[in-house]
């Protein structure tokens, strides 16, 4: 029994090493390969910690990972100013918006909608850890049904163990061009590292490649 | 002065992770993002707009010159800048690059410059 228990283990962690590269599926993809999204709104997200940084942190981040994956994203900006143009000012107000509407505005194939549960540091006794966690929930616009639905959190003090690495190293192309305005956001980095461990394609839980991914098609 | 051992193990790890990831896929990325998202944030929080102008075209030199890929919403963010300083024609230009290159746009950057043309005859 113990030893059964320990090769499961050890399975377990083998494949968790090579989850970039197996083949191997039980969650239900149905839906969202019938769908075949080419195009994402990201909707602003959500902000349930006490940080009013953590929505514009976010928003701005989610684009790389998702691009990256093969799909089209929305301009985020843009789109924040033609909500905001509209009197639409709160994300908990256009997370409410008819997908259809959605589809008619942007002409999106799907929408993500984002929510940050928790952004910020937390000053322990001997040292502190700035976490950023979140979920999302990808929506084909034309249906309104749910395609995709993930969560990721990241912290500050992964690197320093040494955790992570992988992805850590994915998204340093994002953030190693740092400006100024940014630096004094210890949040910032680490919502792109969740940002890009919850959007990534990864078999068995991950989003799927999008149509402008040589990969697409391949998950 | 000698490195701590943490670090060799830190060193040691990125090479061993870096091994594993040559293995599973070439890691180039489908775009050259440059500065385009911390830009947006920039944007977001209410920085200067000629700042950020000005980053996003000095990147774009950039991009041309290596012959990268201009990631999906950059001319449009370059669009929305140039509107807020009231330079309209940069603004239909940078929209309409962004339509040529993603045509998934299309429909939202015309439903943008139909806006702005009808703003412009008022």
């Amino acid at each position: 029994m113990i030893k059964h228990l320990t090769r499961l283990i050890a399975g377990a962690c083998v494949l968790a090493l090579f989850a970039g590269c197996a083949e191997r599926k039980t969650i239900d993809y149905s839906a969202y390969k019938q769908a075949r999204p080419k195009s994402i709104l990201i909707l602003p997200p959500l902000n349930e910690s006490p940080d009013v940084k953590a929505t514009y942190s976010m928003l701005s981040q989610v684009t790389y990972p998702l691009a990256e994956a093969g799909y089209y994203v929305m301009p985020v900006a843009l789109v924040d100013e033609t909500f905001r143009q509209n009197g639409m000012t709160t994300p908990a107000d256009i997370h409410q918006l008819p997908p259809a509407k959605l589809q008619e505005i942007f002409g999106a194939d799907a929408g993500l909608y984002v929510t940050v549960s928790d952004y910020g540091t937390r000053y322990m006794v001997i040292s502190s850890a700035t976490i950023v966690t979140a979920n999302a929930k990808l929506v084909d616009l034309k249906t309104g049904t749910t395609l995709w639905t993930g969560s990721a959190t990241a912290s500050s003090e992964e690197g320093r163990q040494n955790q992570g690495g992988l992805i850590g190293m994915l998204v340093t192309a994002a953030i190693n061009q740092i400006i100024s305005s940014v630096q004094d956001d210890a949040g910032y980095p680490i919502a792109g590292m969740t940002s890009a461990r919850l959007l990534s394609p990864y078999p068995n839980g991950g989003i799927l490649y999008g149509p402008r991914s040589p990969k697409y098609g391949t998950d | 002065m000698t490195l701590s051992s943490s670090a060799w193990r830190t060193g040691a790890g990125l090479l061993l992770a870096g091994a594993l990831l040559a293995g599973c896929s070439s890691h180039k990325t489908l775009y050259q993002w440059e500065s385009y998202q911390p830009q947006v944030y920039g944007y977001l929080k209410g920085d200067s707009k000629e700042e950020q102008v000005a980053a996003l075209e000095r990147d774009l030199e950039k991009i041309k010159a290596k012959n990268g890929a201009v990631p999906p919403g950059y001319h449009a963010q370059l669009g929305l800048l140039y509107s807020g300083l009231g330079k309209d024609d940069q603004m239909i230009q940078q929209f309409r690059t962004e339509k040529a290159l993603f045509p998934e746009s299309a429909a939202y950057m015309d439903f943008l410059m139909s806006n702005a043309s009808k703003g412009a005859k008022q």
